[in-house]
């Protein structure tokens, strides 16, 4: 096993299928969860002597409870249709990578216990008893998807395999083997309200000094309200963009829209985090009460509407499931979309003229897009189908004036995954996430040779944060990848900013 | 007695396809969907997402952006399949429907459809690297089941036809629950035993696609959560 991942495959094209190569992922696996992380979410502390009869009744639970995973575990075909979509399986090669093969290592067990044939005839549908192997064999392989859903783009039947890997993860919560990274963040959520796990104070000072250098760069003063009751929005936005590069220059950047836009606005310390990791670990109980403390921040604090920050995942919780989870928000004011995105807001704001731009702020950099694969193949922004790939694009082609996109077969709904997705973003994971990230980067490298881009810009914590670790692998600046409000940042022209003599005739109309 | 033991058979395998679909539609029907997870950009009305599911249904829209062979050879199949029973539809009307007299001469040659589809899809089985690693024996057995049927029927049709006016009349008996003379040819009792077979495992086997793909959440929800609270049962017991 190449950790470093010296073994990156060098792909003929972004797409390329590649030979079967058995068991060459069968040693990744991340770190299994301690019980302090485990009772942090709810769920026993390791492997329980009965655990083989309890992960039986909560599949069965689950079959009852979900019509995607019993509908889905029946209907598949076999047809092939989906063996070459999944970005770990181009990337590894590994033929259990394959999305009907991921699917299989559960299904062989439902058919084994639930069908007719699998009860009965087991060698003639491929079923198996729940064993042991069986099950270290899930917790490897179905850490190896990121619920990224290309493969349900392809299925003839809908078939998502994101379904089924969640499932899978919480049946091996349930019986007390969950994974580390994803069970020890959500229990930082329900404990201080961030993944970071930044108390209030340190997020306060944090945003002052935001403030301060923001007001050292323009001249202009921007404030960046912390749980102040009364304000209109509520912000909700990855933790990752108080922290690192390049999150906080695109969070500078909502705020700079805001600013300009005249609104009032806030940040919840309670929650301050738009993450949900929940999904991930398909715990619908988990994801609830993450989503339930955005709830009770916008209630504390009086606001009228919720936007939510640059986060992939975040915001297919928000847009697909936060009505359902922690609705009805009859409270807010309807005229506005509940949750909004920041990309829908800074359109809007851009289409009604009350921003200023001067993209060739943005001259030193020749830009493409990656579509995060929640935003792309599970939310929607605006009013129109395909608004999630427009918007983010219409920005960007209004603060840059250098935008290409990649080839066609890697992006909007056939987006590629950055890899990192889907729980899969920590360290012990980073051979499997450099292999997943090879479709991307050979998409990209192609635009760069093609077109001589240099930036990607992304709408997504999580990619932001695998391409700023992986993209030096293919040979590009850490840096390269960029956040899209930061592109919005580099170009808007503040209302008295420095340096802005020629604008100040008509600087008045942002009020 | 040949009939009598068919009959028994057709009406076994009758009560078994319709109780079981009927069985596991229900179950499908009654299972909650708890989350919006369609597979987006989706439709935002349910005009739209019965035309979604009419594009699925009828033309393969994901398989023919996935790919193309298997489109080709599924597509192939599943509609020839389609002519050959309406054609079959006038071994069981008297007198026969005027819309299954045009379909009779594309129905008979539909077979060839069939049967290139199926060879296609099994070849693809044992010569792709990718798709022979998923493959179970269930999997070739219902295309030799398949490819018996298309088989014996085209051996009926096109080589030793067999005495297809006593077949109607004995179909027609036992839709008014009268069992009748069956022609004792080899072929023919083979044809049906297969189509009895089909008839049985469909509701135990991956035949379910057929029913499926209609409950499928990513393909037949609308796309409006903002729009329009969503909550299953279960679910909306949490909030008490």
């Amino acid at each position: 096993m190449a950790a470093d991942g010296n073994d990156i495959p060098q792909l003929a094209h972004p797409l390329e299928i590649p030979k079967l190569k058995c068991g060459a992922m069968a040693e990744s696996s991340p770190y299994v969860a301690s019980p302090d992380h485990q009772a942090g979410v709810g769920f026993p502390g390791e492997l329980l002597p009965d655990w083989k009869e309890r992960a039986l009744a909560k599949m069965k639970e689950l079959a009852q409870k979900n019509r995607a995973f019993r509908v889905y575990l029946d209907t598949c075909v076999k047809c092939g249709a989906c063996t070459d979509k999944c970005h770990y399986f181009i990337g590894t090669g590994d033929p259990k990578n394959m999305p009907v093969a991921r699917q299989d290592l559960l299904r062989s067990v439902y058919r084994r216990y639930f069908t007719f044939a699998g009860k009965h005839f087991p060698k003639l549908v491929g079923a198996r008893d729940l064993t042991e192997a069986v099950l270290d064999e899930w917790y490897s392989y179905y850490h190896q998807c990121s619920q990224c859903r290309r493969c349900s783009v392809f299925c003839p039947y809908g078939i998502d395999t994101a379904e089924i890997s969640m499932a899978a993860r919480e049946i091996m919560d349930v019986v007390g083997k969950g994974q580390k990274y994803c069970n020890e963040i959500i229990g930082k959520v329900h404990k201080i309200g961030n993944n970071l796990g930044l108390q209030e104070k340190a997020l306060r000072a944090t945003l002052e000094d935001f403030e301060e250098e923001l007001e050292e760069d323009t001249g202009v003063s921007v404030r960046l309200p912390l749980d102040e009751k009364g304000a209109d929005i509520l912000l909700i936005t990855p933790s990752a963009d108080f922290f690192a590069e390049p999150h906080i220059d695109g969070f500078l950047g909502y705020a700079k829209v805001f600013h300009e836009a005249g609104v009032s606005w806030t940040i919840s310390s309670y929650a301050s985090e738009a993450a949900n990791f929940g999904l991930f670990i398909g715990s619908y109980e988990n994801m609830r009460e993450v989503s339930l403390r955005i709830r009770k921040a916008a209630q504390d604090l009086g606001v009228k509407r919720i936007i939510f920050g640059e986060c992939g995942h975040a915001w297919r919780v928000a847009y697909s499931f936060l009505n359902t989870l922690a609705g009805p928000w009859d409270f807010l004011d309807q005229n506005y979309p509940i949750p909004q995105h920041i990309c829908e807001f800074t359109w809007n704001e851009i289409q009604k003229g009350t921003l200023k731009f001067d993209p060739s702020q943005n001259d030193h950099i020749k830009l493409t897009f990656h579509d995060s694969c929640n935003v792309a193949r599970a939310s929607g922004m605006g009013n129109e189908a395909g608004g999630q790939f427009e918007i983010p694009r219409n920005i960007l082609k209004t603060v840059c004036n250098n935008f290409h996109d990649m080839p066609r077969d890697t992006i909007m709904e056939s987006t590629l995954c950055c890899g990192g997705g889907g729980g899969l973003l920590t360290d012990e994971l980073m051979d499997l996430r450099t292999k997943g990230a090879s479709p991307r980067m050979k998409a990209l490298q192609e635009t760069t040779e093609e077109h001589g881009v240099t930036h990607m810009a992304a709408i997504c914590a999580i990619c932001k944060t695998q391409f700023a670790k992986v993209m030096p692998k293919f040979g590009y600046d850490m840096d390269s990848i960029v956040s899209v409000h930061q592109m919005v940042s580099n170009a808007i022209i503040l209302t008295g900013q420095d340096g802005d003599d020629e604008e100040e005739g008509d600087g008045e109309d942002a009020a | 007695m040949l009939g009598y033991i068919y009959a028994i058979l057709f009406y076994a395998a009758t009560a078994i396809l319709v109780v079981g679909l009927a069985w596991k539609i229900w179950i499908y029907a009654r299972t909650p969907a708890p989350l919006k997870i369609p597979t987006t950009p989706a439709p935002k009305t349910r005009g739209g997402v019965v035309l979604r599911m009419f594009r699925e249904v009828v033309f393969f829209e994901s398989l023919y952006k996935s790919n193309k062979w298997i489109w080709l050879f599924g597509w192939t199949f599943h509609m020839g399949m389609w002519l050959v029973l309406i054609r079959h539809l006038r071994y069981f009307t008297q007198p026969v429907w005027w819309w299954v007299e045009i379909a009779q001469p594309f129905g008979t040659y539909a077979a060839f459809a069939m049967l290139i589809g199926l060879g296609g899809l099994w070849a693809r089985r044992v010569l792709v690297e990718r798709i022979k690693y998923i493959t179970n024996p269930s999997d070739h057995l219902m295309l030799g089941l398949l490819m018996g049927i298309v088989l014996s029927g085209m051996m009926m049709r096109f080589v030793t036809r067999t005495d297809i006016i006593a077949v109607k009349s004995y179909m027609l008996g036992l839709l008014r629950l009268e069992v009748g003379y069956m022609p004792a040819d080899p072929v023919l009792m083979l044809h049906l035993l297969l189509v009895a077979t089909l008839m049985i495992v469909f509701p135990i086997s991956k035949l379910l696609h057929a029913p499926g793909v209609f409950f499928s959440p990513t393909r037949n929800q609308v796309d409006n959560p903002r729009e329009k609270r969503h909550i299953a049962p279960w679910a909306a017991k949490l909030e008490n």
